[in-house]
């Protein structure tokens, strides 16, 4: 059984449909990628799996579980845990309470909490006291990440972890990716970069308005085939 | 000396408006919602308290304790079942349901306790007074002033020291990065508009002892509570503090040179304010 499965997940935003029957799975201590143009309908696949979305319950399976018409909050309680597109922090709040508010309905006990998170990212420590948007970009990403971690989720649902940020820096970010897999946590990457995504997931998924069009681990996916499922038009 | 004295009494009052606002501002810095009906409800409590004291017999700030409950439970259904269903990217929505709740509460008051003037019967307290240096002060408006100090620092601490006030502050940022982290929206608003509950109660219980009250009066106590608010800088805590504070001294000076003045004073005080500093005293930055 998948750790977390959609079954011909739809989307809808009013009457506009971002998603036409997505079928996705995720494996216990697996990596996947998303990779697709812009509007393809990744963060509409990443909100509908952390609740922001709902859907009808059985579109969405985590453990077995149909969880698609739950609300975010209890998302996270079971163990799904997103570092949203753009980040996303808290203004109001320093970068030390902006990872504490990540706790705020954390899972017993696990591999995270401020040390390890400031372990990981010392830089954060620094600057603790800061309110959350004083940072840089690439910091800014740390502390999103870091408060996704604090509730030591089963899954972590990353949306373009690299966007608007310098290759050092990206290189920085994904160093932390072994890191959060070993301490036990499931991953799915949102990724325009195709590169980047196929060095670190074990699988990737193609997507095209609103549905998958290729699927496969690094090593099966050609070039050409993936230059097709992402434009629809042979290179 | 007489200056001095004045001064002073209009502090004081001042901590009597600071108490009537806030319930307001904390409501305002949370959800920006204008309740508009937040002088009923402050009357709506003093009536609470004088059933509690004439009931049974308590002394006022033995009935305060009862009452706080009470009125944090009407606070979290009143945000639950209503105000939550109104708020939304419109505005208008919320001012006109608080309006009509306004309306509601004194048709209510007046036909449970009639039209008549009440006062709640504080004792001793009530002509209770003593020298502070040069001047001589009463003690209840010198407990209202300290206790609207107190409830200050308790919101403020609740706000930068709790979980649930990391909360409130998320909340207010973004609601939906807040349900990311596990808070449900609609929960903190009730329980902030719950907490404002508990403030009212206990600026009710002043109100309620230190002067008569009838059902009608909430929506004057409302504007002093306003002004004050808008003075400090929208959602700030001592903001409205000071703010209370200006419009308190500003009517004990303007009822110094003519009584009928007071009123008056206050409200020229807030425009003056406000021609100086449009987002008053001490405005956040995010808004
Ligand atoms: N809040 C919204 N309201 C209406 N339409 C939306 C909304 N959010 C996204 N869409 C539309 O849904 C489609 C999918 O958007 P989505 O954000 O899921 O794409 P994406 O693959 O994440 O793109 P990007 O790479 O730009 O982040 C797009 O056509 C977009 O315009
Ligand atoms: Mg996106």
């Amino acid at each position: 059984m998948a750790l977390v499965e959609t079954r011909g997940l739809t989307a809808h935003y009013g009457d506009f449909q971002a998603l036409f029957g997505v079928d996705l799975a995720l494996e216990e201590g697996e990596c996947v990628a998303i990779i697709g143009a812009n509007g393809a309908g990744k963060s509409s696949l990443l909100r509908s799996l952390s609740g922001v979305l709902r859907q009808k319950p059985d579109m969405i399976m985590f453990e077995g579980q149909p969880i698609g018409a739950l609300e975010a909050d209890d998302i996270v309680a079971l163990g799904i845990s997103m570092v949203p597109e753009g980040r996303r922090l808290f203004p109001s709040l320093s970068v030390e309470e902006n990872l504490r508010i990540g706790a705020y309905r954390r899972r017993g006990t696990g591999a995270w909490d401020l040390d390890a998170v400031y372990a990981m990212f010392p830089m954060l420590k620094e600057r603790r006291t800061a309110p959350g948007n004083a940072l840089s970009g690439g910091q800014q990403q740390m502390v999103a990440i870091g408060r996704a971690l604090m509730s030591n989720p089963r899954v972590l649902l990353c949306d373009e972890l690299s966007l608007g940020l310098a290759p050092v820096i990206i290189r920085d970010i994904y160093a932390a990716l072994p890191r959060i897999r070993e301490a036990g946590s499931s991953v799915i990457i949102v990724e325009q970069d195709i590169g980047q995504a196929l060095k670190v997931a074990d699988r990737v998924y193609c997507m095209m308005e609103g549905k998958v069009t290729l699927e496969g681990t690094p090593a099966e996916l050609t070039r050409e085939a993936i230059h097709k499922a992402y434009f629809g038009v042979a290179a | 000396m007489i200056w001095m004295d004045t001064i002073v009494q209009g502090v004081l009052l001042g901590g009597l408006y600071a108490l009537f606002a806030a319930g307001l501002s904390l409501v305002f810095g949370i959800m920006r919602l204008v309740n508009l009906a937040h002088g009923d409800l402050i009357v709506l409590a003093a009536y609470l308290l004088l059933v509690i004291v004439s009931m049974l017999g308590l002394h006022p700030f033995v009935a305060a304790l009862v009452a706080m409950p009470v009125m944090f439970g009407v606070g979290y259904g009143l945000q639950k079942f209503v105000l939550n269903r109104v708020l939304g990217p419109d505005i208008l929505p919320p001012l006109l349901v608080t309006f009509g709740l306004s309306v509601v509460i004194q048709n209510v008051l007046q036909e449970g306790f009639s039209a008549d003037s009440r006062r709640i019967p504080a004792g001793s307290l009530e002509t209770a007074s003593l020298p502070l240096g040069p001047v001589t002060v009463g003690l209840m408006p010198l407990l209202t002033l300290v206790s609207a100090i107190g409830v200050i620092l308790a919101l403020q601490w609740l706000f930068y020291r709790t979980s649930l006030g990391r909360a409130f502050r998320a909340t207010s940022d973004d609601p939906v990065t807040a349900s990311l982290m596990g808070i449900k929206p609609q929960r903190v608003f009730a329980q902030a508009t719950g907490i404002a509950m508990v403030v009212v109660t206990i600026a009710a219980l002043y109100l309620g002892t230190r002067s008569n009250f009838d059902p009608t009066i909430g929506p004057a106590r409302l504007i002093y509570a306003f002004e004050a608010v808008i003075i400090g800088g929208l959602g700030s805590l001592w903001g409205t503090l000071a703010g209370g504070i200006i419009i308190g001294v500003a009517q004990t000076l303007g009822a110094a040179v003519n009584p009928e003045w007071q009123i008056l004073a206050g409200h020229l005080a807030f425009l003056l304010v406000l021609l100086v500093r449009p987002r008053g005293l001490f405005p956040r930055a995010t808004d």
